[in-house]
């Protein structure tokens, strides 16, 4: 027989490894991956732009000299009691039953020293973190889980959840394993069982409603308190407008790269849009109605660095929410614990199975062993120490800029290194004064 | 008596108010004339008051509601006593829908029919409803009872968790994992509170009723159950 050269064996592009893997798994088990985190496919992002600098026609700030503020207030429009914050960069709502006392501890600890807020989630407002935070937002979700008026009036300001980036249209599940006597005392719940959060609110529907629901959460708390609207990254431009409409005092918009507790991957990979492409709607829409800076915007969904906030700002952001990189900061997906992450099946940077609770930081977890390994002032000290150089690198880029405030970062100070981004951000394509979609091209 | 004329004084004056009161008021009771089915009556209360509003009411009348008993002389608006905590709450009239979404406690009482989502995502609350209720009622009910004179409308108690629901009439449908339980002695002892205390029991006796729980089918995933969620 001749002795051919082969063809050499040929992987798949669209039956990947990953991919047959996958269905094999759906095949032996017959239920669709749940999973928290965010987003895992690469996506247009902050990092597809590049700030321009200073220039002859442009001249810098000093570095270390030449102020450069930093400061946010939030919900001015309406609230008796706006929010004042030293620093632009917040921390997102995630739920007690998702994360551990300790966690949520933490995180209180860790915005309060650096001088910003932090937020409750699905499953209520715990001592935890009421006593830890100067500054505590109070979700108002469809599951309204342990919600009450007495917290709501302990709240800085309300935020009521109509989506979340990773999940527009859905609701939530936390798993059996995660609830124990305190997570089904304050939900209402029997013990062990797997809880749904639902996906829409059971005593509104569409924005006439949410305007009356609004004014009810209004009466209740005197005025007092800035009221957030939570949206997911479905259709920002319409969204933002509904809630400006609706009488909200702030947006919070959330990108598709945003995190979850727990939702199902096909939801987390295939619904919404990228931060980077609801930014420039949603900002849009407030200048068109002439609420932009009246009603503040804040922007989350894939935020790690300082350059990722300053970004967010030049777009038109007044502030932006971490979550998955606060958990990173507290110490989640630490290589220190890769034996640990080996045992579960995974590795240190791949850790996604949260709804387990069987997290070994300490973090994602109800599991009293698990999480009294983690130390909520030393994580706190952690935390601080992050949001602390977020802010100064956000600083150092902006008094490169010619900037003595954060929120003087606008979109003429931006490039777009891709065609999608520079679509998307609406910035010009770097090399050229091409924005793709405008003046008809 | 305390009279509070809502188109005089208007909303923000009135719920201030009301939320100036505390336990050891002396002035328990209180006339809110021409509410107008206005919204976000007498929201937020937290006193053990006698609130009594002359006329029909907009969305979320006595939204909240901790130890006040607020009487509607009229009918109520979408979500009457949203998220109630404590005390009583009771409309002669009709409510519209999600009465008593969410109650975490005290009695909600409608002399006349509630209609779809009453007691939706109820998590404690007692709810007495002399008329029918309609569709989706107790949809996600988490606990505490719903009574219902008349009858109800289709998905009763869909993706029920641990609601008692009573029902007199007809059940136009179960919801899902929703299924028809016994009455056992505790239950007709339980029903005859509620009933003299939802101003029924002239109306009706407890061994009239059928009683509705979860088969706790649906409290964890399993994908043979793929097809009722
Ligand atoms: C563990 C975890 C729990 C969360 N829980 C909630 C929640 O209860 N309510 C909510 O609105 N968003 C929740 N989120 C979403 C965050 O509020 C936020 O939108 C998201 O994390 C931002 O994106 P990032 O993780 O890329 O920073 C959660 C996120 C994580 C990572």
């Amino acid at each position: 027989m001749t002795d051919f050269p082969h063809t050499p064996p040929r992987q798949s592009w669209t039956f990947s490894n990953d991919v047959n893997a996958e269905i094999r798994r759906a095949a032996a088990t017959g239920i669709y991956d749940i999973r928290g985190g965010g987003s895992k496919r690469r996506l247009p992002h902050f990092d597809d732009l590049l700030f321009l600098g200073a220039s002859i026609s442009r001249y810098p700030l000093e570095g270390y000299r030449e102020k450069c503020a930093t400061d946010v207030w939030l919900g001015t429009r309406h609230a008796r009691t706006p929010i004042h914050l030293d620093i632009p960069v917040t921390i997102a709502g995630m739920s007690f039953g998702a994360l551990s006392g300790p966690a949520k501890e933490a995180l209180g600890r860790g915005a309060t020293e650096a001088g910003t807020s932090t937020t409750t989630g699905d499953g209520g407002m715990t001592e935890e973190e009421r006593g830890h935070s100067r500054t505590l937002v109070y979700q108002y979700l469809p599951s309204r889980y342990g919600m009450n008026p007495d917290d709501l009036r302990r709240a800085d300001a309300i935020e009521i959840v109509v989506g979340q980036g990773a999940k527009p249209g859905g609701g939530g599940m936390l798993l059996g394993q995660k609830i124990s006597d305190r997570v089904a005392a304050m939900r209402n719940l029997p013990k062990g069982i797997d809880q749904r959060s639902a996906c829409r609110h059971p005593d509104w529907t569409g924005p006439d409603d949410l305007e009356i629901k609004i004014l009810e959460l209004r009466e209740i708390t005197d005025w007092d308190k800035p009221i957030y609207v939570k949206i997911g990254g479905a259709r920002p431009y319409y969204d933002t407008a509904l809630a400006v409409k609706a009488g909200a005092d702030v947006v919070v918009l959330d990108g598709m790269q945003g995190g979850t507790a727990a939702t199902q991957d096909v939801f987390i990979e295939n619904v919404g849009m990228p931060i980077l492409a609801c930014i420039p709607q949603a900002v849009k829409a407030l200048q068109d109605l002439g609420m932009h800076r009246e009603v503040q915007l804040i922007v989350s969904g894939g935020i790690r660095s300082g350059a990722d906030v300053a970004k967010a700002l030049a777009l038109g952001a007044d502030a932006v929410a971490i979550g998955t990189a606060a958990l990173i900061a507290l110490g989640d997906n630490d290589p220190a614990l890769e034996a640990e992450y080996n045992k579960l099946g995974t590795t240190a940077g791949a850790y996604d199975d949260w709804h387990e609770g069987r997290d070994p930081a300490g973090i994602t977890t109800q599991d009293p062993a698990l999480y009294g390994r983690f130390d909520p002032v030393l994580g706190g000290r952690r935390l601080k120490n992050y949001l602390k150089v977020m802010t100064l690198e956000a600083q150092t880029i902006a008094r490169a800029c010619g900037k003595s405030h954060l929120h003087n970062l606008e979109p003429e100070d931006l490039c777009a290194l891709t065609l999608e981004a520079a679509a998307m951000a609406g910035v010009p394509l770097a090399g050229t004064n091409w924005i793709p979609g405008r003046n008809g091209f | 008596m305390q009279v509070f004329d809502l188109e005089a004084q208007g909303l923000r004056a009135l719920n201030a108010t009301l939320h100036g009161l505390s336990g050891q008021t002396n002035e328990t009771a209180w006339e809110i004339v021409n509410p107008r089915g206005s919204h976000a009556i007498a929201v937020g209360v937290d006193a053990p008051v006698d609130i009594t509003v002359r006329g029909s009411t907009g969305y979320y009348c006595a939204g909240m509601n901790k130890q006040a008993t607020i009487r509607v002389k009229g009918s109520a608006g979408p979500g009457v006593a949203e998220n109630m905590m404590s005390g009583t709450v009771i409309i002669d009239g009709d409510a519209s829908q999600y009465a008593g979404a969410t109650g975490r406690g005290g009695l909600l009482v409608i002399k006349g029919n509630a209609s779809s989502r009453c007691g939706i995502s109820m998590k404690g609350i007692d709810i007495v409803v002399h008329g029918n209720i309609g569709h989706m009622s107790a949809f996600m009910a988490q606990s505490g009872s719903l009574v219902v004179l008349g009858n109800a409308g289709e998905a009763l108690g869909d993706s029920l968790y641990e609601a008692r629901l009573f029902v007199r009439g007809s059940v136009k449908s179960l919801g899902a994992d929703c299924i028809e339980k016994e009455m056992r002695p505790e239950h007709l002892l339980l029903l005859a509170d509620l009933l003299k205390r939802g101003e029924a029991d002239h109306l009706a006796k407890p061994g009239e009723f059928r009683r509705y729980g979860s088969a706790r089918k649906l409290y964890t995933f399993n994908i043979d159950n793929a097809a009722a969620y």
